[in-house]
């Protein structure tokens, strides 16, 4: 992939867009006309080139952007970053994990050299050159999991593993589809996943965690979800809903293809080696829907799932108010034809 | 992300005797005195070693809890007149806490959240409280936004006593914050509110 780091916005002005390149390899999340919560875990393993499942940290050409709005969130609320003191190992874990991905995969950018504890880390995008003991974090200018962390595209949570649970004891998150880190931090898998409708009742919840209880040491694993946003907007907390909320009601049938957007998270869980945490990488993509309609089958396929929605799931996304709006100008994109299964583009 | 129904609720099973405790620190407020009467009553026999009580005495109508507490065969009761001095206190009793202590809270959700809340913060499992509700349902709720906590909320959208937003109290609990999270409920359409009532008596 020899490509341009684009400079967009995910703010204010908002000029956020996709290459061509960056729509084909969108990671389309349904894969048949309908959806419903599952316990859809697959083993992270390497895909085609290009695709977002080349590599287990995907960079593309929205990283020098991400990283600018990943600081400006930080900038303005400390609080997406916490760690709780028991977590410093595997904050370690993480760094290196990042560090040695990044690095062996794409070289052009970023490289790492170590011998023994004494590492040296190049980031040539963001124009990053440091010297560190590994281990210690006095020689870093933040935490292991903050200073890499906003190295890297996608937020990050790092779960303790104790008393056959999983604890939200870590966490950098900047993008989040409207859950509050600083409420969450020190919860277990149910109590996080407690305003999530429908799926406890699936013993979705039950099934997965005991799966990720078991998750062994360079076997990760990965799953899609998704959600959608009015504008390109990264940061859609619970602290800012009542800054951005209101975008909801800006929706009008001549908008609809720049202003709503399909965005999918494609989250990774990868077991820590020192630590034995989990850590949980949330790598968004965002398309405007006029973006997604130039591939003809996701066109067909987007408003038979939308109109197909349990509403429980509309509601809980918050999709209510333009939901019908959206589906009248997804309609001419639908000529009945029928699907072939899978996510990916014919 | 409105919904009701939300399983991260907590769950107050009822207070029953540890036997094997050799110190017994019991948290309460208002109501939650009855319930420590009661398991005395209950299991008296099965409380051995200290047993220390304090006591938040909220109770409205002055039903005399603190002489009734003091009647039970326990080493000693901090009385103290609100929740936040309560708290204060069982920080300088769990302080001094040995290997062996137990620790009971009864009451409201704020004194068992808080209680919970302490429990951890000094290094104790909270899973390890044992908990009864008594009392009020006034919940303490954070702001979202603004972080700032609003005390004995009854109803369901409530204005943030910091920053002013009006907030839907949602059923999410947060034991490290010791709080049900509160979200602006017009931030869609300002002013757009659903009828406020009394739900958390
Ligand atoms: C340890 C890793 C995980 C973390 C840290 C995590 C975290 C979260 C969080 C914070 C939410 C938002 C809840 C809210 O509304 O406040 C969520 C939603 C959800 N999670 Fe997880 N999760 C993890 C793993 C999983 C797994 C393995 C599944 C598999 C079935 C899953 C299924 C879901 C579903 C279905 C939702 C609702 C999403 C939606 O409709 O937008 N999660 N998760």
């Amino acid at each position: 992939m020899n490509q341009e780091f684009k400079k967009t916005t995910f703010r204010d002005d908002y000029t956020f867009y996709n290459s061509p390149e960056s729509i084909r390899r969108f990671p389309f999340p349904f894969w048949e006309d309908k959806y419903m919560y599952s316990v859809n875990i697959e083993p992270h393993v390497k895909g085609p080139a290009g695709s977002v499942y080349e590599f287990p940290i995907d960079i593309n050409e929205h990283y020098v952007s991400e990283m600018a709005d990943r600081a400006i969130v930080l900038k303005e609320d400390p609080l997406r970053c916490q760690a709780l003191p028991h977590m410093m190992l595997a904050q370690w874990d993480f760094l290196e994990l990042l560090m040695t991905s990044m690095a062996r995969d794409y070289p052009q950018w970023f490289s790492l050299t170590t011998e023994g504890d004494h590492w040296h880390w190049i980031n040539k995008p963001l124009g990053i050159d440091q010297k560190f003991t590994f281990g210690d974090p006095s020689t870093l200018p933040q935490e292991p999991m903050e200073y890499i962390g906003r190295q890297c595209q996608g937020d990050f949570s790092i779960q303790d593993q104790r008393d056959g649970q999983l604890w939200m004891d870590a966490g950098i998150i900047t993008t989040q589809a409207d859950w509050s880190l600083d409420f969450d931090v020190g919860m277990n898998f149910m109590e996080w996943h407690g305003p999530v409708p429908l799926a406890h009742d699936m013993k979705v919840f039950d099934r997965a965690l005991k799966f990720l209880l078991n998750l062994q040491l360079g076997q990760p694993v990965r799953r899609l979800n998704w959600t959608m946003t009015i504008n390109p907007r990264l940061d859609t907390s619970p602290e800012n809903f009542h800054k951005w909320g209101s975008d909801r009601t800006t929706v009008t049938p001549e908008n609809v293809g720049d202003k709503v957007h399909l965005r999918v998270e494609l989250q990774a869980l990868f077991r820590l080696p020192r630590s034995n945490a989990i850590l949980f990488s949330i790598r968004g993509y965002l398309i405007k829907l006029r973006e997604l309609v130039t591939v003809p089958k996701w066109g067909r396929r987007l408003p038979r799932v939308l109109g197909s929605l349990p509403m429980e799931l509309i509601d809980y996304k918050g999709i209510t108010r333009y939901r019908d709006t959206t589906l009248e100008w997804l309609a001419k994109y639908d000529d009945g034809q029928p699907t072939s299964p899978g996510g990916g583009p014919d | 992300m409105l919904v009701d129904g939300i399983k991260s609720r907590p769950q107050y099973p009822g207070l029953t005797a540890d036997a094997f405790a050799k110190v017994h620190v019991f948290a309460a407020d208002g109501d939650g005195a009855q319930a420590v009467i009661d398991l005395f009553e209950r299991q008296g026999r099965d409380i051995n070693g200290r047993v220390i009580v304090v006591y938040a005495d909220t109770a409205p109508g002055a039903p005399d809890y603190a002489s009734r507490l003091e009647a039970l065969p326990v080493e000693l009761v901090h009385c103290m007149p609100t929740v936040a001095t309560a708290i204060t206190r069982l920080v300088g009793v769990l302080n001094v806490a040995r290997m062996g202590t137990r620790i009971y809270a009864s009451g409201t959700e704020t004194m068992i959240g808080l209680t919970v809340q302490l429990a951890q913060e000094l290094g104790m499992d909270p899973a390890t409280v044992i908990t009864e509700h008594r009392g009020s349902r006034a919940r303490r709720v954070q702001c979202v936004h603004c972080k700032g906590m609003t005390e004995n909320v009854t109803t369901n959208i409530v204005t943030c006593a910091h920053c002013g937003l009006s907030l839907l109290v949602r059923d999410h609990y947060s034991k490290r914050r010791a709080a049900f999270q509160g979200v602006c409920v017009d931030a869609e359409v300002r002013g757009e509110i659903p009828e406020i009532t009394e739900i958390f008596k």
